[in-house]
């Protein structure tokens, strides 16, 4: 398995190729488990392991999907934007619950790896597993975490909170269904967000409102938790 | 198109000067879409020049992410090592994400709901 069949053309056509099959798979079936990003990875994972080919080499092509994260992330401010009469009518609202679930989200989740003995990368690499992954790529790079890992865990945790997420908010109290899909995109990011799609155009909405000012939140405020945490304990 | 992907790398190119030029620890593509989100509201964009290609970003952007996925299989003795950590850390915060959200956001919305009412029927 050399030259032709790993060039990089090939590799961006064969993600491409799966990616797409992942998808329609995921559509036929309806079955959240089979997340079109979580089994693309899986089995360009299990493909590069069979021929044992070095992550190297699939990085050659894969490097230019990559480069097309940042601007993507950059396109979300068109969303922002179209969402801001409805952020700007119950702004404090929005902004108090996120602000409490982005600082229970980072000190909760770094409290526990540190308390558990997970290293500093680890605890670094968790800290943003609550934000949409490419802002949470973004911010898992910057303050020194291991993106990859980072990537995974929040692919894992969107679906665990599509699964779970409204299920355990019923049974904690929380009725209304406003702030039901607000934390669901804010704890479960866009996967969250297709659950909450599924119910209503409304409830998509607010989530994915959840969804990207948690992102903004985590990354201006992720550094600063950091810094204040690490008084506290050893980080 | 041209005038489209202009904008969005320009900002993002924006963002790559600002984190270069200042100590913000903050990701160049987050404060290139704060400032695309921006130029829109103040009108220096408008929508009809980004709408397009930030569209097909947007609805492809899972894709984008899958090489930073693969790139798991480099880390998988360091995860075996911390799995506990990692599972158990993730699920608890992620259950308090959820229900601290969900709780203050109902708890406002109440309290606000209470006071408009009393209010109208004070004027009544």
């Amino acid at each position: 398995m050399n030259g032709i069949f790993l060039n990089e053309v090939v590799v961006v056509a064969a993600t491409f190729i799966i990616y797409w099959l992942a998808q329609r798979l995921q559509a036929k079936t309806g079955f959240i488990l089979l997340n079109p990003i979580l089994i693309t990875i899986l089995i360009i994972i299990l493909f590069l392991m069979i021929f044992n080919i070095n992550y190297e080499v699939y990085q050659k092509g894969g490097k230019y999907i990559d480069f097309l994260l940042k601007p993507a992330v950059v396109a979300l401010g068109v969303p922002l934007y179209k969402q801001m009469k409805v952020i700007k009518k119950q702004a404090l609202n929005i902004v108090i619950s996120q602000l409490a679930g982005c600082i229970t989200g980072i000190v909760s989740v770094v409290l526990i790896a540190k308390l558990m003995g997970a290293s500093r990368e680890i605890i670094f690499s968790l800290t943003p597993k609550s934000v949409t992954t490419p802002i949470a790529i973004e911010i898992s790079r910057s303050i020194g975490g291991i993106a990859p890992l980072t990537a995974s865990v929040v692919i894992v945790v969107g679906i665990f909170g599509a699964v779970f997420g409204y299920t355990i908010l019923k049974l904690t109290g929380v009725k209304n269904p406003m702030s039901q899909s607000l934390s669901m995109g804010n704890a479960a990011h866009a996967i969250g967000t297709s659950k909450s799609m599924e119910f209503s155009p409304a409830f998509g909405a607010m989530s994915s409102i959840g969804m990207i000012v948690n992102g903004i939140f985590t990354a201006i405020l992720a550094p600063y938790v950091l810094k204040l945490l690490g008084i506290w304990i050893e980080l | 198109m041209i005038r489209q992907a202009a904008i969005i790398f320009g900002c993002l190119g924006v963002g790559e000067l600002i984190v270069h030029f200042t100590s913000l620890s903050l990701p160049s593509s987050i404060i290139g879409m704060l400032l695309l989100t921006l130029l829109l509201r103040i009108g220096w964009i408008k929508l009809e020049w980004v709408n397009e290609v930030a569209g097909f970003l947007v609805s492809t952007l899972p894709f984008y992410f899958v090489p930073a996925g693969v790139a798991v299989m480099l880390y998988f003795d360091l995860i075996a090592a911390s799995f506990w950590p990692i599972v158990v850390a993730s699920a608890v915060s992620t259950v308090l994400v959820l229900v601290v959200t969900g709780w203050t956001h109902q708890l406002i919305r109440n309290k606000s709901r209470k006071t408009r009412d009393n209010i109208s029927t004070d004027d009544l």
